[in-house]
């Protein structure tokens, strides 16, 4: 029952937080909340609980691989919104307060889910309950991101209920009895009718993608992640993208079962090789911190689904990928919050010498900049590395190739922004801002957290993990 | 049966065309809650009539073709405007769009197979059709609250394929998903309204901030 605790306990909180009368007081329900969700989620990841395979929502092995991870990032920026919203005191937190806690919750169930249907409506409720958290700065460019987010991500999980029930039919023409669990779907695997799989797969990779951010899918990411506050981007990027992935990775195992596994391989690898492509052209050209952020991520989204083509060894290097790149991801949006705050600006031309005025932030930008682009002793660099052996072992050498030069031309996009930002001479108008907004302990702490995290499941990573990531490939790879 | 069933459909289909080819809020605002509550009767007309498949058709009616109309005429209202003025596709270039969407509709959901019982039925091609209509509408139209049309039309095609399922799944995720819509629709239209405030419009050529 304690996976199920996993999604009320959150939603309780958010309850909670809806009727709690102190303004002041309500953000601690955040911390309160995420320290309840990461004691159950690791006691679950070491302690794995049994589950009968046909139930709609279990702590299965996937879910144990992936959100143990979610929940730490949670955690983290549950914590430092205490103080930002401390800092923020002139706008409401009601809002705000509860529906964090309502998206941990739904991130919760959609990471369990093993109903194509119930995957799909925790899907769109997180979607929707994370708008208003998007437009928390009220202001017009706000709206504007809001509402390209609520188009484009509306389409996208639209799309994806079409391809829901284009699986489900495929699994109705071939004499299923409407039983749309995972687990049923893939035994009756080359039951399925084939036109429908095909039908489904795209959409479901349209769908899904697009609340992944993969490109071409991936417009609404710059401007959300831009206009977002610094906690709701590290969330968006870290967790809502997880569950999408994770969904992508059970679809995908399906549609292996109905025996069009290298179709659905060589789509996954040319799509994420695309979103890298495109991400690194961006990264070179643009000028502003935060939408830097959200192409990085796009990139990643693109690492993580070239690992879900590349096999068995590759799912389990992308498996290794979401957890270093979800806490680097944290630790990066959480310093860039603190610079964007003390500049008063986010765009290279218009701030600079932050190592002056933020040094702390700026010194985990810099060391998250070589945590993202994968240089040693970094969490990404050792998923990474396992995805490129992973690579070459299933002879996909010419993806490799490009997802190196990627890489290249990102690293240089990335050093180019960064340096600009965290060197030189501070503007006068920062000087002004960085004295309102002084860097704190409560700011600077979880992102640090973070960033240690990353190193540390990169070079030690704990052997229950190993556990976890191959106890989830073997449940994607099962061959009826 | 089917053919009552089928005469929907093609209500329906019209409907699409209807909304494509008018440039007038009001109208096309109808055109959305006709083809909502023509959806909400097919679930009456395919199952075996219990209280469960006549409730939800009854929400469906109430929702499509009550609720989210009148919302969207309010913000209509609120907003201030009756037509749209200059369209990113042109009218009758839609309507050919939309046209030759529904001939590709019918031609595709030929290549996919049916079970016996959903042969002779236009239920796919209709899905599709109104699928491509509300791509159409959400690329072609600036004004939020035609977009927001769009969507709806987008999502009443969905809907039109979900029936083919109903015999199979339990009408519990279809609830779920019916609710999940509702509450996509309230969400929309509060931001529609705080577009409206923030920037005295609703046309989104003005949300042109946020680019590189």
């Amino acid at each position: 029952m304690k996976e199920l605790l996993l999604i009320f306990v959150p939603f309780g909180g958010a309850g909670l937080a809806a009727i709690w009368p102190n303004g002041r007081t309500r953000p601690f329900l955040l911390p309160a909340v995420g320290i309840v969700h990461t004691v159950i989620c690791l006691w679950l990841l070491v302690y794995p609980p049994k589950f009968e395979p046909q139930t709609w929502l279990a702590f299965d092995p996937l879910a144990r691989a992936v959100l143990p991870a979610v929940s730490l990032l949670f955690l983290a920026c549950a914590v430092y919104g205490v103080t930002y919203l401390r800092v923020r005191a002139e706008r409401p937190n009601r809002v705000f307060v509860t529906l964090m806690l309502l998206v941990l919750g739904l991130l919760s169930a959609g990471h369990q889910a093993r109903h194509l249907g119930l995957l799909w409506i925790t899907t769109e409720a997180v979607t929707l309950a994370a708008v208003p958290l998007l437009h928390f700065n009220a202001t017009p460019r706000a709206f504007e991101a809001t509402w390209k987010y609520l188009l484009v991500g509306g389409t996208g999980v639209a799309l994806s209920l079409l391809g829901s029930f284009a699986l489900g039919y495929a699994s109705l023409h071939g004499g299923g009895g409407g039983d749309l669990t995972f687990v049923a779907l893939m035994a009756q695997g080359a039951g399925l009718s084939h036109p429908w799989v095909l039908t489904a797969w795209v959409l479901l990779l349209v769908g899904y993608g697009t609340k992944m951010g993969l490109a071409p899918m991936h417009t609404w990411k710059p401007d959300a992640y831009g206009e977002a506050p610094g906690i709701v981007g590290a969330i968006l990027a870290g967790g809502v993208t997880t569950v999408a992935f994770t969904a992508l990775l059970r679809v995908r195992a399906v549609v292996h079962a109905a025996g069009d596994g290298p179709m659905a391989d060589r789509t996954l690898i040319a799509i994420g090789v695309f979103s890298m492509v495109v991400a690194a052209l961006f990264l070179l050209g643009t000028r502003d911190m935060k939408r830097m952020l959200a192409y990085s991520s796009v990139e990643h989204m693109g690492i993580l689904i070239i690992g879900a083509g590349f096999g068995a060894p590759g799912v389990w290097a992308a498996l290794f990928h979401v957890w270093s790149n979800s806490l680097t991801k944290g630790a990066l949006f959480l310093s860039v919050g603190n610079i964007h705050r003390a500049a008063g600006a986010r765009t290279m031309d218009e701030v600079g010498g932050m190592s002056a005025i933020t040094p702390y932030s700026a010194g985990i930008f810099v060391a998250g900049l070589f945590a993202v682009t994968a240089c040693p002793p970094f969490g990404p660099f050792f998923s990474e590395l396992a995805l490129v052996r992973a690579g070459f072992s299933t002879g996909h050498s010419g993806a490799v190739a490009a997802f190196l030069g990627c890489l290249l031309f990102a690293f240089f996009g990335l050093t180019r922004l960064v340096f600009a930002i965290v060197d030189g001479k501070p503007k006068t108008a920062s000087k002004a801002s960085g004295k309102r907004f002084p860097e704190t302990a409560g700011v600077i702490i979880p992102a640090l957290v973070l960033m240690a995290l990353s190193i540390w499941v990169g070079i030690a990573t704990p052997s229950v993990l190993h556990e976890a990531w191959s106890g989830a490939v073997a449940q994607l790879f099962l061959t009826p | 049966m089917n053919s009552s069933l089928n005469l929907l459909i093609g209500l329906a289909m019209g409907l699409n065309l209807v909304a494509l080819g008018s440039g007038r809020l009001p109208s096309v605002i109808r055109a959305v809650a006709f083809q909502g509550m023509a959806l909400g009767l097919m679930p009456i007309l395919m199952e075996h009539s219990n209280w469960l498949v006549v409730t939800v058709s009854l929400g469906t009616i109430a929702i499509k073709g009550f609720v989210i109309p009148f919302l969207l005429r309010r913000a209509m209202r609120a907003a201030n405007i009756e037509r749209e003025s200059e369209p990113f596709i042109g009218f009758v270039p839609s309507l050919l769009l939309g046209a030759g969407g529904t001939i590709a509709a019918v031609a595709f959901s030929r290549a996919l197979p049916l079970l016996p019982e959903h042969a002779g039925l236009l239920l796919v091609p209709g899905a599709l059709a109104s699928v491509l209509t509300g791509f159409i509408m959400l690329i072609g139209r600036a004004k939020a609250i035609l977009q927001v049309c769009g969507y709806l039309i987008l999502e009443n095609g969905i809907y039109l394929f979900g029936l083919l399922l109903i015999h199979a799944t339990p009408l519990l995720v279809e609830a779920g998903i019916l609710l999940d819509l509702t509450v996509g629709i309230f969400v929309i239209g509060i931001i529609v309204d705080r577009i409206q405030r923030a920037f005295d419009s609703l046309d989104t050529r003005k949300l042109t901030v946020l680019r590189e």
